[in-house]
Protein backbone atom coordinates (compact mmCIF):
# COMPACT_ATOMS: atom_id res chain seq x y z
CA UNK A 1 0.00 0.00 0.00
CA UNK A 2 1.48 2.99 -1.07
CA UNK A 3 1.64 6.23 1.19
CA UNK A 4 2.97 8.75 -1.10
CA UNK A 5 1.20 11.61 -2.48
CA UNK A 6 2.25 10.51 -6.22
CA UNK A 7 3.15 7.17 -7.62
CA UNK A 8 4.63 7.52 -10.74
CA UNK A 9 5.14 4.46 -12.68
CA UNK A 10 5.77 5.09 -16.69
CA UNK A 11 7.65 2.26 -18.42
CA UNK A 12 7.77 3.58 -21.85
CA UNK A 13 5.97 6.78 -23.91
CA UNK A 14 6.33 7.08 -27.46
CA UNK A 15 5.94 9.90 -29.88
CA UNK A 16 4.93 9.35 -33.11
CA UNK A 17 7.19 11.65 -35.60
CA UNK A 18 5.29 13.22 -38.79
CA UNK A 19 7.50 10.90 -41.15
CA UNK A 20 6.16 7.52 -39.24
CA UNK A 21 8.95 6.62 -37.05
CA UNK A 22 8.83 5.85 -33.17
CA UNK A 23 10.20 7.90 -30.80
CA UNK A 24 10.84 6.45 -27.04
CA UNK A 25 10.10 10.12 -25.02
CA UNK A 26 9.99 8.60 -21.85
CA UNK A 27 11.33 4.97 -20.59
CA UNK A 28 11.19 3.53 -17.19
CA UNK A 29 10.62 6.49 -15.32
CA UNK A 30 9.89 5.93 -11.34
CA UNK A 31 9.25 8.25 -8.78
CA UNK A 32 7.33 8.56 -5.71
CA UNK A 33 6.53 11.56 -4.16
CA UNK A 34 5.74 12.60 -0.63
CA UNK A 35 2.41 14.76 0.29
CA UNK A 36 4.18 18.36 0.82
CA UNK A 37 7.38 17.71 -1.17
CA UNK A 38 8.71 20.57 -3.65
CA UNK A 39 10.36 18.79 -6.22
CA UNK A 40 12.22 20.44 -9.26
CA UNK A 41 12.86 18.81 -12.17
CA UNK A 42 15.68 19.40 -14.40
CA UNK A 43 17.23 18.12 -17.75
CA UNK A 44 18.42 19.18 -21.22
CA UNK A 45 16.06 20.41 -23.90
CA UNK A 46 13.82 17.40 -24.97
CA UNK A 47 15.03 15.23 -22.14
CA UNK A 48 10.68 14.90 -21.80
CA UNK A 49 10.59 16.88 -18.75
CA UNK A 50 7.69 18.37 -19.78
CA UNK A 51 6.01 15.34 -21.36
CA UNK A 52 6.05 13.81 -17.73
CA UNK A 53 4.87 16.59 -15.98
CA UNK A 54 1.85 16.50 -18.49
CA UNK A 55 1.36 12.84 -17.73
CA UNK A 56 1.40 13.07 -14.46
CA UNK A 57 -1.48 16.18 -14.98
CA UNK A 58 -3.24 13.92 -17.23
CA UNK A 59 -3.65 16.02 -20.26
CA UNK A 60 -1.33 13.38 -22.00
CA UNK A 61 -3.17 9.79 -21.72
CA UNK A 62 -0.89 7.93 -24.49
CA UNK A 63 1.56 5.94 -22.50
CA UNK A 64 2.41 2.45 -20.96
CA UNK A 65 2.46 2.68 -17.21
CA UNK A 66 0.27 4.40 -14.38
CA UNK A 67 0.38 7.81 -12.24
CA UNK A 68 -1.87 7.19 -9.10
CA UNK A 69 -2.60 10.82 -7.57
CA UNK A 70 -3.25 9.44 -3.90
CA UNK A 71 -3.85 6.26 -5.34
CA UNK A 72 -6.67 7.05 -7.48
CA UNK A 73 -5.53 6.45 -11.16
CA UNK A 74 -5.10 9.34 -13.09
CA UNK A 75 -6.81 9.44 -16.23
CA UNK A 76 -7.66 13.10 -17.56
CA UNK A 77 -6.77 16.57 -16.23
CA UNK A 78 -8.39 18.28 -13.34
CA UNK A 79 -8.60 20.93 -10.40
CA UNK A 80 -6.96 18.36 -8.01
CA UNK A 81 -3.67 18.36 -10.19
CA UNK A 82 -2.82 22.33 -10.87
CA UNK A 83 -1.09 23.14 -13.96
CA UNK A 84 1.05 26.24 -14.43
CA UNK A 85 2.39 26.56 -17.92
CA UNK A 86 4.88 28.50 -19.36
CA UNK A 87 2.72 31.39 -20.75
CA UNK A 88 0.27 32.30 -18.33
CA UNK A 89 -2.90 31.62 -20.56
CA UNK A 90 -4.86 33.47 -18.92
CA UNK A 91 -8.44 34.50 -21.05
CA UNK A 92 -8.08 38.12 -22.35
CA UNK A 93 -11.58 39.27 -21.95
CA UNK A 94 -11.38 38.28 -18.24
CA UNK A 95 -9.84 40.82 -15.26
CA UNK A 96 -7.31 39.87 -13.14
CA UNK A 97 -10.07 38.39 -10.49
CA UNK A 98 -12.90 37.18 -12.96
CA UNK A 99 -10.00 35.06 -14.64
CA UNK A 100 -9.05 33.82 -10.56
CA UNK A 101 -12.90 32.88 -10.76
CA UNK A 102 -12.84 31.38 -14.29
CA UNK A 103 -16.23 29.42 -14.36
CA UNK A 104 -17.23 30.47 -10.48
CA UNK A 105 -19.28 32.90 -9.55
CA UNK A 106 -17.61 36.25 -7.85
CA UNK A 107 -21.04 36.65 -6.67
CA UNK A 108 -20.85 33.60 -4.28
CA UNK A 109 -19.06 35.45 -1.20
CA UNK A 110 -17.11 32.93 -0.75
CA UNK A 111 -15.18 33.00 -3.85
CA UNK A 112 -15.04 36.25 -3.61
CA UNK A 113 -13.15 36.08 -0.05
CA UNK A 114 -10.88 33.24 -1.34
CA UNK A 115 -10.17 35.02 -4.39
CA UNK A 116 -9.32 38.37 -2.11
CA UNK A 117 -6.80 36.05 -0.18
CA UNK A 118 -5.10 34.67 -3.18
CA UNK A 119 -4.84 38.37 -4.66
CA UNK A 120 -3.01 38.98 -1.47
CA UNK A 121 -0.75 35.88 -1.24
CA UNK A 122 0.37 36.60 -4.94
CA UNK A 123 0.44 39.99 -4.31
CA UNK A 124 -1.85 42.09 -6.86
CA UNK A 125 -4.05 44.06 -4.54
CA UNK A 126 -4.97 46.63 -6.66
CA UNK A 127 -4.88 44.78 -9.67
CA UNK A 128 -8.24 43.20 -9.23
CA UNK A 129 -10.07 44.79 -12.10
CA UNK A 130 -7.02 44.96 -14.74
CA UNK A 131 -6.73 43.19 -18.10
CA UNK A 132 -4.31 40.66 -18.87
CA UNK A 133 -3.04 43.30 -21.58
CA UNK A 134 -2.60 45.79 -18.53
CA UNK A 135 -0.33 43.39 -17.00
CA UNK A 136 3.11 42.27 -16.99
CA UNK A 137 4.59 38.82 -17.69
CA UNK A 138 5.84 38.14 -13.97
CA UNK A 139 1.87 39.63 -13.33
CA UNK A 140 -0.02 37.44 -15.10
CA UNK A 141 1.77 34.30 -13.88
CA UNK A 142 0.66 34.83 -10.16
CA UNK A 143 -2.69 35.11 -11.75
CA UNK A 144 -2.68 31.71 -13.12
CA UNK A 145 -1.15 30.61 -10.18
CA UNK A 146 -4.03 32.05 -7.86
CA UNK A 147 -5.98 30.51 -10.55
CA UNK A 148 -4.85 27.20 -10.01
CA UNK A 149 -4.86 27.78 -6.58
CA UNK A 150 -8.18 28.91 -5.61
CA UNK A 151 -9.28 25.00 -6.44
CA UNK A 152 -7.07 23.61 -3.63
CA UNK A 153 -5.05 21.10 -5.57
CA UNK A 154 -3.56 18.27 -4.68
CA UNK A 155 -0.31 18.70 -6.04
CA UNK A 156 0.80 21.95 -8.04
CA UNK A 157 2.63 21.27 -11.34
CA UNK A 158 4.31 23.83 -12.90
CA UNK A 159 6.04 23.61 -16.51
CA UNK A 160 8.90 25.87 -16.83
CA UNK A 161 6.45 28.61 -15.30
CA UNK A 162 9.48 31.20 -14.84
CA UNK A 163 11.27 30.64 -17.95
CA UNK A 164 10.18 33.16 -20.19
CA UNK A 165 10.49 35.78 -17.29
CA UNK A 166 13.59 38.39 -16.60
CA UNK A 167 15.90 37.52 -14.02
CA UNK A 168 14.54 39.67 -11.40
CA UNK A 169 11.08 38.53 -12.01
CA UNK A 170 12.25 34.91 -11.58
CA UNK A 171 13.75 35.30 -8.70
CA UNK A 172 10.81 37.12 -7.05
CA UNK A 173 8.42 34.60 -8.49
CA UNK A 174 10.51 31.80 -6.71
CA UNK A 175 9.98 33.22 -3.96
CA UNK A 176 6.36 33.74 -4.20
CA UNK A 177 6.42 30.18 -4.75
CA UNK A 178 8.43 28.82 -1.53
CA UNK A 179 5.42 31.43 -0.12
CA UNK A 180 2.61 29.81 -1.35
CA UNK A 181 4.24 26.12 -0.65
CA UNK A 182 5.22 26.87 2.95
CA UNK A 183 1.59 28.49 3.67
CA UNK A 184 -0.36 25.25 2.13
CA UNK A 185 2.38 22.35 2.01
CA UNK A 186 0.84 21.19 -1.34
CA UNK A 187 2.85 19.57 -2.96
CA UNK A 188 4.43 20.78 -5.40
CA UNK A 189 6.22 19.86 -8.67
CA UNK A 190 7.97 22.36 -11.15
CA UNK A 191 9.95 21.69 -14.16
CA UNK A 192 12.95 23.97 -15.09
CA UNK A 193 16.09 24.46 -17.11
CA UNK A 194 17.36 26.74 -14.69
CA UNK A 195 19.62 24.52 -11.72
CA UNK A 196 19.64 27.58 -9.38
CA UNK A 197 16.43 27.53 -9.61
CA UNK A 198 15.85 23.55 -9.09
CA UNK A 199 18.15 23.53 -6.24
CA UNK A 200 16.76 26.86 -4.50
CA UNK A 201 13.05 25.22 -4.17
CA UNK A 202 13.47 21.91 -4.50
CA UNK A 203 13.17 19.06 -1.36
CA UNK A 204 14.63 16.86 -3.75
CA UNK A 205 15.99 17.63 -7.72
CA UNK A 206 15.18 14.97 -10.23
CA UNK A 207 17.70 15.24 -12.63
CA UNK A 208 16.66 13.83 -16.30
CA UNK A 209 18.39 11.83 -19.17
CA UNK A 210 17.53 12.99 -22.22
CA UNK A 211 16.64 10.37 -25.40
CA UNK A 212 15.00 8.22 -24.06
CA UNK A 213 14.00 10.79 -21.15
CA UNK A 214 15.23 8.40 -18.01
CA UNK A 215 15.52 9.92 -14.42
CA UNK A 216 18.98 9.90 -13.85
CA UNK A 217 19.89 10.67 -10.35
CA UNK A 218 17.36 12.21 -7.64
CA UNK A 219 19.38 14.92 -5.56
CA UNK A 220 17.69 15.09 -2.07
CA UNK A 221 18.04 19.49 -0.68
CA UNK A 222 18.41 19.44 2.94
CA UNK A 223 18.68 22.73 3.50
CA UNK A 224 16.93 24.86 5.67
CA UNK A 225 14.37 27.33 3.72
CA UNK A 226 14.86 30.35 3.20
CA UNK A 227 18.27 29.68 1.32
CA UNK A 228 20.66 31.78 0.00
CA UNK A 229 21.93 31.04 -3.60
CA UNK A 230 25.68 32.35 -2.52
CA UNK A 231 25.89 30.02 0.32
CA UNK A 232 28.45 27.68 0.50
CA UNK A 233 25.95 24.53 0.92
CA UNK A 234 24.27 25.84 -1.59
CA UNK A 235 26.82 26.14 -3.79
CA UNK A 236 27.72 22.57 -3.40
CA UNK A 237 24.73 21.07 -3.90
CA UNK A 238 24.60 23.32 -7.23
CA UNK A 239 28.29 21.57 -7.79
CA UNK A 240 26.78 18.70 -7.17
CA UNK A 241 23.29 18.94 -10.02
CA UNK A 242 25.44 20.42 -12.37
CA UNK A 243 28.07 17.83 -12.01
CA UNK A 244 25.28 15.21 -13.08
CA UNK A 245 24.01 17.75 -15.49
CA UNK A 246 27.57 17.72 -17.27
CA UNK A 247 27.98 14.08 -17.44
CA UNK A 248 24.52 13.80 -18.92
CA UNK A 249 25.93 16.31 -21.81
CA UNK A 250 29.31 14.52 -22.21
CA UNK A 251 27.17 10.84 -22.74
CA UNK A 252 25.14 13.65 -25.14
CA UNK A 253 28.37 14.39 -26.94
CA UNK A 254 29.80 11.04 -27.22
CA UNK A 255 26.35 9.61 -28.37
CA UNK A 256 25.93 12.27 -31.15
CA UNK A 257 30.01 12.25 -32.24
CA UNK A 258 29.77 8.69 -32.76
CA UNK A 259 32.64 7.55 -30.20
CA UNK B 1 17.62 98.85 -22.66
CA UNK B 2 15.04 96.09 -21.53
CA UNK B 3 17.82 93.49 -22.70
CA UNK B 4 19.60 91.40 -19.69
CA UNK B 5 22.07 88.93 -20.39
CA UNK B 6 21.22 86.77 -17.93
CA UNK B 7 24.60 84.62 -17.10
CA UNK B 8 25.17 82.77 -13.86
CA UNK B 9 28.64 81.17 -12.60
CA UNK B 10 29.10 77.88 -13.96
CA UNK B 11 25.97 77.96 -16.71
CA UNK B 12 26.72 78.77 -20.28
CA UNK B 13 25.58 81.82 -21.12
CA UNK B 14 22.04 82.12 -22.49
CA UNK B 15 20.11 84.23 -25.06
CA UNK B 16 18.78 87.15 -24.04
CA UNK B 17 15.83 87.26 -21.74
CA UNK B 18 13.62 89.66 -21.08
CA UNK B 19 12.29 90.17 -17.96
CA UNK B 20 9.03 89.23 -18.02
CA UNK B 21 9.35 86.58 -20.25
CA UNK B 22 9.83 82.68 -19.46
CA UNK B 23 12.90 81.13 -19.92
CA UNK B 24 13.93 79.27 -23.42
CA UNK B 25 13.64 76.48 -21.25
CA UNK B 26 10.35 76.12 -20.22
CA UNK B 27 9.14 76.63 -23.66
CA UNK B 28 10.98 74.07 -24.99
CA UNK B 29 9.31 71.61 -23.30
CA UNK B 30 6.11 70.55 -24.43
CA UNK B 31 3.41 68.41 -23.66
CA UNK B 32 1.28 66.41 -26.10
CA UNK B 33 -2.00 67.74 -26.36
CA UNK B 34 -4.77 65.57 -25.94
CA UNK B 35 -6.87 65.98 -29.02
CA UNK B 36 -10.34 66.56 -27.76
CA UNK B 37 -13.67 65.04 -29.74
CA UNK B 38 -14.78 68.08 -31.14
CA UNK B 39 -11.19 68.25 -32.61
CA UNK B 40 -11.30 64.88 -34.25
CA UNK B 41 -14.82 65.98 -35.72
CA UNK B 42 -13.72 69.13 -37.04
CA UNK B 43 -10.59 67.38 -39.07
CA UNK B 44 -13.30 64.67 -40.08
CA UNK B 45 -15.59 67.01 -41.30
CA UNK B 46 -13.28 69.59 -43.51
CA UNK B 47 -13.28 66.79 -46.59
CA UNK B 48 -16.77 67.08 -47.06
CA UNK B 49 -17.80 70.81 -45.81
CA UNK B 50 -15.41 71.86 -48.46
CA UNK B 51 -16.56 69.65 -51.43
CA UNK B 52 -20.26 70.69 -50.22
CA UNK B 53 -19.04 74.41 -50.38
CA UNK B 54 -17.31 73.80 -54.00
CA UNK B 55 -20.69 72.16 -55.23
CA UNK B 56 -22.92 75.12 -54.13
CA UNK B 57 -20.78 77.78 -55.90
CA UNK B 58 -20.33 75.58 -59.22
CA UNK B 59 -24.49 75.31 -58.72
CA UNK B 60 -25.22 78.71 -58.03
CA UNK B 61 -23.30 79.94 -61.10
CA UNK B 62 -25.15 77.88 -63.21
CA UNK B 63 -22.00 76.20 -64.02
CA UNK B 64 -23.40 72.58 -64.02
CA UNK B 65 -27.45 72.02 -64.77
CA UNK B 66 -29.92 71.87 -62.43
CA UNK B 67 -31.26 68.44 -63.62
CA UNK B 68 -27.87 66.64 -63.58
CA UNK B 69 -26.64 67.69 -60.29
CA UNK B 70 -29.04 69.88 -58.13
CA UNK B 71 -27.11 72.15 -55.50
CA UNK B 72 -27.17 71.15 -51.84
CA UNK B 73 -29.46 74.30 -51.06
CA UNK B 74 -32.12 72.53 -53.66
CA UNK B 75 -31.68 68.92 -51.93
CA UNK B 76 -31.89 70.57 -48.57
CA UNK B 77 -35.15 72.17 -49.94
CA UNK B 78 -36.55 68.70 -51.09
CA UNK B 79 -35.76 67.00 -47.80
CA UNK B 80 -37.35 69.77 -45.63
CA UNK B 81 -40.72 68.83 -47.94
CA UNK B 82 -40.24 65.29 -47.47
CA UNK B 83 -39.93 65.60 -44.23
CA UNK B 84 -42.87 68.30 -43.33
CA UNK B 85 -45.40 66.05 -45.22
CA UNK B 86 -44.45 62.92 -43.52
CA UNK B 87 -43.58 61.00 -46.26
CA UNK B 88 -39.99 60.87 -45.94
CA UNK B 89 -40.50 59.01 -42.59
CA UNK B 90 -43.50 56.98 -44.16
CA UNK B 91 -41.19 55.75 -46.58
CA UNK B 92 -38.14 55.92 -44.18
CA UNK B 93 -40.34 53.49 -41.94
CA UNK B 94 -40.93 50.99 -44.63
CA UNK B 95 -37.47 50.43 -45.26
CA UNK B 96 -35.92 50.40 -42.29
CA UNK B 97 -38.73 47.55 -40.82
CA UNK B 98 -37.95 45.76 -44.17
CA UNK B 99 -33.94 45.92 -43.85
CA UNK B 100 -34.46 45.00 -40.08
CA UNK B 101 -36.74 41.76 -40.64
CA UNK B 102 -34.33 40.84 -43.58
CA UNK B 103 -31.49 41.01 -40.93
CA UNK B 104 -32.68 39.29 -38.14
CA UNK B 105 -33.83 36.87 -40.49
CA UNK B 106 -30.62 35.90 -42.38
CA UNK B 107 -28.32 37.30 -39.77
CA UNK B 108 -30.25 34.55 -36.55
CA UNK B 109 -29.44 32.10 -39.39
CA UNK B 110 -25.97 32.79 -40.43
CA UNK B 111 -25.08 33.03 -36.37
CA UNK B 112 -26.74 29.60 -35.84
CA UNK B 113 -25.18 27.71 -38.61
CA UNK B 114 -21.88 29.32 -37.85
CA UNK B 115 -22.22 28.29 -34.44
CA UNK B 116 -22.84 24.88 -35.39
CA UNK B 117 -20.36 24.25 -38.26
CA UNK B 118 -17.77 26.25 -35.87
CA UNK B 119 -18.39 23.47 -33.22
CA UNK B 120 -19.00 20.37 -34.82
CA UNK B 121 -16.57 18.83 -37.31
CA UNK B 122 -19.26 16.58 -38.55
CA UNK B 123 -21.70 19.84 -39.62
CA UNK B 124 -18.77 21.36 -40.87
CA UNK B 125 -18.12 18.55 -43.60
CA UNK B 126 -21.84 18.01 -44.65
CA UNK B 127 -22.70 21.58 -44.55
CA UNK B 128 -20.40 23.82 -45.43
CA UNK B 129 -19.34 23.17 -48.89
CA UNK B 130 -22.89 23.64 -49.44
CA UNK B 131 -22.99 26.81 -47.67
CA UNK B 132 -19.64 28.31 -50.10
CA UNK B 133 -21.28 27.57 -53.00
CA UNK B 134 -24.39 29.82 -52.34
CA UNK B 135 -22.20 32.01 -51.28
CA UNK B 136 -20.35 32.95 -54.50
CA UNK B 137 -23.76 33.44 -56.36
CA UNK B 138 -24.11 37.26 -57.10
CA UNK B 139 -27.04 38.92 -55.47
CA UNK B 140 -27.98 40.61 -58.73
CA UNK B 141 -28.42 36.91 -60.36
CA UNK B 142 -30.63 35.48 -57.32
CA UNK B 143 -32.82 39.15 -57.53
CA UNK B 144 -34.31 38.06 -60.16
CA UNK B 145 -35.32 34.94 -59.28
CA UNK B 146 -36.91 35.42 -56.02
CA UNK B 147 -38.82 37.99 -57.88
CA UNK B 148 -40.07 35.59 -60.41
CA UNK B 149 -41.02 32.87 -57.49
CA UNK B 150 -42.34 35.21 -54.98
CA UNK B 151 -43.49 38.34 -57.20
CA UNK B 152 -42.45 42.40 -55.93
CA UNK B 153 -44.20 41.76 -52.66
CA UNK B 154 -42.64 42.17 -49.38
CA UNK B 155 -41.66 38.62 -49.30
CA UNK B 156 -39.04 38.54 -51.58
CA UNK B 157 -37.53 41.28 -50.52
CA UNK B 158 -36.58 40.28 -47.25
CA UNK B 159 -35.63 36.80 -48.42
CA UNK B 160 -32.89 38.48 -50.54
CA UNK B 161 -32.29 40.60 -47.83
CA UNK B 162 -31.71 37.79 -45.37
CA UNK B 163 -29.83 35.94 -48.09
CA UNK B 164 -27.35 38.96 -48.25
CA UNK B 165 -27.16 39.00 -44.55
CA UNK B 166 -27.12 35.22 -43.52
CA UNK B 167 -22.94 35.16 -45.28
CA UNK B 168 -21.36 37.84 -43.29
CA UNK B 169 -22.12 36.48 -39.73
CA UNK B 170 -22.01 32.81 -41.11
CA UNK B 171 -18.58 33.21 -42.56
CA UNK B 172 -16.96 35.55 -39.50
CA UNK B 173 -18.77 33.16 -36.61
CA UNK B 174 -16.99 29.65 -38.44
CA UNK B 175 -13.88 31.36 -38.34
CA UNK B 176 -14.16 33.02 -35.01
CA UNK B 177 -14.14 29.83 -33.66
CA UNK B 178 -11.70 28.66 -35.19
CA UNK B 179 -9.38 31.23 -34.61
CA UNK B 180 -9.60 29.90 -30.40
CA UNK B 181 -6.38 30.34 -29.16
CA UNK B 182 -5.87 25.80 -28.88
CA UNK B 183 -3.52 26.34 -25.63
CA UNK B 184 -6.65 28.24 -23.97
CA UNK B 185 -8.38 24.49 -24.42
CA UNK B 186 -5.37 23.06 -21.57
CA UNK B 187 -6.55 25.14 -19.07
CA UNK B 188 -10.36 24.34 -19.80
CA UNK B 189 -9.55 20.73 -19.37
CA UNK B 190 -6.96 21.53 -16.04
CA UNK B 191 -9.88 23.54 -14.75
CA UNK B 192 -12.76 21.24 -15.57
CA UNK B 193 -15.41 23.00 -17.90
CA UNK B 194 -18.20 21.23 -19.04
CA UNK B 195 -18.70 21.36 -22.75
CA UNK B 196 -21.05 23.48 -21.89
CA UNK B 197 -18.77 26.15 -20.15
CA UNK B 198 -16.84 25.22 -22.62
CA UNK B 199 -18.54 26.85 -25.26
CA UNK B 200 -20.03 29.88 -23.66
CA UNK B 201 -17.06 30.41 -21.66
CA UNK B 202 -14.23 30.09 -24.03
CA UNK B 203 -15.26 29.62 -27.41
CA UNK B 204 -17.90 32.42 -27.69
CA UNK B 205 -16.03 35.28 -25.34
CA UNK B 206 -12.80 34.61 -27.69
CA UNK B 207 -14.73 34.11 -30.82
CA UNK B 208 -16.50 37.90 -30.20
CA UNK B 209 -14.46 40.10 -32.19
CA UNK B 210 -14.77 38.34 -35.44
CA UNK B 211 -19.01 37.95 -34.43
CA UNK B 212 -19.28 41.90 -33.78
CA UNK B 213 -17.48 42.30 -37.42
CA UNK B 214 -19.80 39.37 -38.89
CA UNK B 215 -22.36 41.54 -37.15
CA UNK B 216 -21.42 45.29 -38.98
CA UNK B 217 -20.74 43.31 -42.22
CA UNK B 218 -23.88 41.48 -42.62
CA UNK B 219 -25.81 44.96 -41.48
CA UNK B 220 -24.15 46.72 -44.12
CA UNK B 221 -24.96 43.93 -47.28
CA UNK B 222 -28.68 43.81 -45.83
CA UNK B 223 -28.86 47.50 -46.36
CA UNK B 224 -27.31 47.22 -49.83
CA UNK B 225 -29.75 44.20 -50.39
CA UNK B 226 -32.34 46.74 -49.27
CA UNK B 227 -31.04 49.21 -51.89
CA UNK B 228 -31.49 46.10 -54.53
CA UNK B 229 -34.44 45.05 -53.91
CA UNK B 230 -36.12 48.01 -53.37
CA UNK B 231 -35.04 49.39 -56.73
CA UNK B 232 -35.71 46.61 -58.65
CA UNK B 233 -39.27 47.87 -57.97
CA UNK B 234 -41.41 48.56 -55.14
CA UNK B 235 -44.67 50.47 -53.93
CA UNK B 236 -43.17 52.09 -51.32
CA UNK B 237 -39.80 52.62 -49.13
CA UNK B 238 -36.82 55.00 -49.94
CA UNK B 239 -35.94 52.90 -52.99
CA UNK B 240 -39.31 53.97 -54.25
CA UNK B 241 -38.87 57.57 -53.61
CA UNK B 242 -35.87 57.85 -55.72
CA UNK B 243 -37.37 55.66 -58.33
CA UNK B 244 -40.37 57.60 -58.37
CA UNK B 245 -38.00 60.71 -58.26
CA UNK B 246 -36.19 59.58 -61.40
CA UNK B 247 -39.52 59.00 -63.01
CA UNK B 248 -40.50 62.85 -63.26
CA UNK B 249 -36.59 64.12 -62.88
CA UNK B 250 -36.59 65.39 -59.64
CA UNK B 251 -32.99 64.84 -59.12
CA UNK B 252 -32.57 66.52 -55.87
CA UNK B 253 -35.47 63.96 -54.36
CA UNK B 254 -32.76 61.35 -55.82
CA UNK B 255 -30.74 62.65 -53.98
CA UNK B 256 -32.08 62.92 -50.38
CA UNK B 257 -32.69 59.20 -51.02
CA UNK B 258 -29.54 58.36 -51.50
CA UNK B 259 -28.28 60.66 -48.55
CA UNK B 260 -30.82 58.75 -46.28
CA UNK B 261 -29.43 55.57 -47.20
CA UNK B 262 -26.23 56.78 -46.67
CA UNK B 263 -26.83 58.12 -43.22
CA UNK B 264 -29.09 55.11 -41.89
CA UNK B 265 -26.28 52.93 -43.35
CA UNK B 266 -23.97 54.63 -41.54
CA UNK B 267 -25.46 54.84 -38.41
CA UNK B 268 -26.36 51.06 -37.84
CA UNK B 269 -22.46 50.95 -38.36
CA UNK B 270 -21.74 53.22 -35.54
CA UNK B 271 -24.29 51.66 -33.13
CA UNK B 272 -22.60 48.13 -33.79
CA UNK B 273 -18.82 50.19 -33.43
CA UNK B 274 -20.00 51.51 -29.99
CA UNK B 275 -20.94 48.06 -29.01
CA UNK B 276 -17.51 46.84 -30.40
CA UNK B 277 -16.41 49.14 -27.94
CA UNK B 278 -18.26 48.46 -24.89
CA UNK B 279 -17.49 44.72 -25.61
CA UNK B 280 -14.00 44.04 -26.76
CA UNK B 281 -11.97 46.70 -24.80
CA UNK B 282 -9.79 44.14 -23.21
CA UNK B 283 -8.01 43.61 -26.66
CA UNK B 284 -4.76 43.88 -26.85
CA UNK B 285 -4.53 44.69 -30.54
CA UNK B 286 -2.65 47.77 -32.76
CA UNK B 287 -5.18 50.73 -32.80
CA UNK B 288 -3.37 52.16 -35.52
Amino acid sequence: MSVYALDIDLPHKWFQTPQGTRIEALHNIQLKIKQGEFITVIGPSGCGKSTLLKIIAGLDTDHQGTVLLEQTQVVQPGIDKGFIFQEHRLFPWLTVEKNIAADLSLKDPDVRRRVAELIELVKLQGFEKAYPRELSGGMSQRVAIARALLRNPKVLLLDEPFGALDAFTRSHLQEVALNIWEQNRTTMILVTHDIDEAVFLATRVVVMNARPGTIRKIVPVDLPYPRKKASSSFLELRKLVLSEFERVEELELIDSSGI
Amino acid sequence: MSQVDVITPGSQARSAVKPGEAPPESQAVQKPKKESKLQLFIRGAILPVAVLTIWQVLGSLGLVSKTLLPTPFEIWLAFYDLLISGELLRHLEISVWRAAVGFLLGGTLGLGFGLLVGLFRKFEHSVDPSIQMLRTIPHLAITPLFILWFGFGEFSKILLIAKGAFFPLYVQTFLGIRSVDSKLFDVARVLEFSRFKQITKLVLPAALPNILLGLRLSIGVAWLGLVVAELMGSSEGVGYLILDARQFSQTAVVFVGIVIFALVGKGSDSLVRVLEKKLLKWRDSFNG
